[in-house]
C-alpha cells in the first residue's frame, strides 16, 4: 500500500463515517419530538454534510482519478464505504439516536482533536472547523442521556436497552489497520488504541451520571474497514443513491 | 382549552455583536436553562446570526394588557410638549 493509497482510504474513512450519520439523522426531519429537537438534529445532519463534503472532495483530489465529492457519495456501493458501522445503524427510538450520537461525538471528539496536530494540512483544517461541532453535538446528546436516564421508568429502561444494543459497535471504532500504521508513522493519522482508554472513561462517567449502567465488554462487531456493513447499510444507500442511480448526472 | 403537554415556554433575546441591544427572537419551548439555551440557539441562530443569547422563562414576563392600553399609553398623545419635537432650538445653541 503506498502513502496516496493509505490517505485515499483514510479520508474515504473519515468523509463515510460523517455522510452516512448525516444520512441517518436527516431522517429525523419533521419526525424528532418536537420542533427544537427536529431543528437541532437537522443542524446536526447540516454539520456533517459539510465535513463529509471536504473530506470526499479532497480524498477525489487525492486519489486523483477527478472523481467529485458527489461522484463518490452517489456512486459507491456498499462494501467500498468505510464507514463505522455504529453510523449506519437505525435510528430506533429517541433515546437510540442519542445513545448512538453519544457514542460517536465522544469518540470524534478525541479523534478530531489528535487531528487538529495532524501533518497533513486539509486534514488538520477541517479537524479543527469539526472540533468546534462535535462539542456542540456532544453536550446536546450527554444532556439529553443524563436527563432521560434520570427521568421517568421508561426513559431509563429505553436509554439502558439502546447502551446494551449499540455497545458492541463501539469498539469498532478504535480499530487499527495498515492504513492507519502507514499514516501514524508519517504524522497524519491519529492513534486510535491511544484514543480508547479516554473514550472509556468520558461514557462511564456520563453513563454514571445518568444512572445507567456501562457493559461490559464482550462480542465486539467488526468489518468495516474492509468494507463489510451491517445490512442496514444497503438500505441507507438504496434510498440515499437512488436519484443518482436512477437518472445518472441529474443536477439540480 | 386543552391542557399544553409541551415544555414550558421561553422567550429568546438575542445580540447580533458585542454591545449591541438584545432584541426579542421568538419563542421555544424547554423544561430548564440549559436547554433552553440550546434549543434557543438550534432555533434562531443556525447561520450565526449571535454572539449571545438570554432566555428568559415566559411567565417570569410581566406584560401590560391590550386592555388597559387607553390608560397606559393614551395620555401620551395629546400633549405635544412630551415630544422633544416641540421645542424649538433656540438660534444660540449652535452644539446640539
Amino acid at each position: 500500500m503506498t502513502q496516496q493509497e493509505a490517505l485515499f482510504k483514510y479520508t474515504l474513512r473519515l468523509g463515510d463515517n460523517a455522510l452516512i450519520l448525516s444520512q441517518r439523522l436527516s431522517e429525523w426531519c419533521s419526525n424528532a419530538p418536537f420542533i427544537e429537537e427536529d431543528l437541532a438534529l437537522t443542524n446536526f445532519a447540516l454539520d456533517m454534510i459539510g465535513r463529509a463534503q471536504v473530506l470526499l472532495r479532497y480524498a477525489g483530489e487525492v486519489e486523483g482519478k477527478e472523481k467529485s465529492e458527489d461522484i463518490l457519495a452517489f456512486r459507491r456501493s456498499e462494501r467500498q464505504y468505510y464507514n463505522n458501522q455504529i453510523a449506519e445503524q437505525p435510528n430506533g427510538d429517541f433515546a437510540c439516536t442519542m445513545v448512538r450520537q453519544l457514542f460517536i461525538s465522544a469518540f470524534e471528539l478525541y479523534l478530531f482533536t489528535e487531528l487538529q496536530k495532524s501533518k497533513d494540512a486539509t486534514i488538520a483544517a477541517v479537524a479543527a472547523k469539526t472540533l468546534k461541532e462535535v462539542r456542540y453535538h456532544l453536550a446536546h446528546a450527554e444532556d439529553w442521556i443524563i436527563r432521560l436516564g434520570n427521568g421517568t421508568t421508561e426513559s431509563h429502561n429505553r436509554v439502558q436497552q439502546a447502551v446494551n444494543d449499540l455497545w458492541m459497535f463501539t469498539g469498532e471504532q478504535f480499530e487499527m489497520d495498515e492504513t492507519d500504521n502507514l499514516l501514524i508513522a508519517e504524522g497524519i493519522a491519529a492513534d486510535l488504541h491511544a484514543l480508547q482508554p479516554l473514550w472509556s472513561n468520558y461514557i462511564e462517567n456520563i453513563l454514571s451520571k445518568a444512572t445507567i449502567k456501562t457493559p461490559q465488554d464482550a462480542y465486539m462487531q467488526t468489518g468495516s474497514r474492509k468494507g463489510i456493513h451491517t445490512e442496514h447499510l444497503g438500505h441507507l444507500l438504496s434510498d440515499m443513491q437512488y436519484l443518482q442511480r436512477a437518472y445518472p448526472d441529474a443536477i439540480w | 382549552m386543552a391542557a399544553d403537554t409541551q415544555l414550558d415556554s421561553w422567550e429568546v433575546f438575542m445580540q447580533s455583536r458585542p454591545g449591541a441591544n438584545f432584541t426579542h427572537q421568538g419563542s421555544i419551548h424547554a423544561s430548564d436553562k440549559k436547554m433552553a439555551l440550546q434549543n434557543a440557539r438550534d432555533t434562531y441562530s443556525r447561520r450565526s446570526e449571535g454572539t449571545s443569547i438570554w432566555v428568559v422563562p415566559t411567565n417570569e414576563i410581566a406584560a401590560s394588557s391590550p386592555d388597559e392600553a387607553d390608560m397606559f399609553f393614551d395620555p401620551a398623545n395629546d400633549k405635544i410638549y412630551r415630544m422633544p419635537t416641540f421645542y424649538t432650538m433656540p438660534e444660540g445653541a449652535k452644539n446640539i
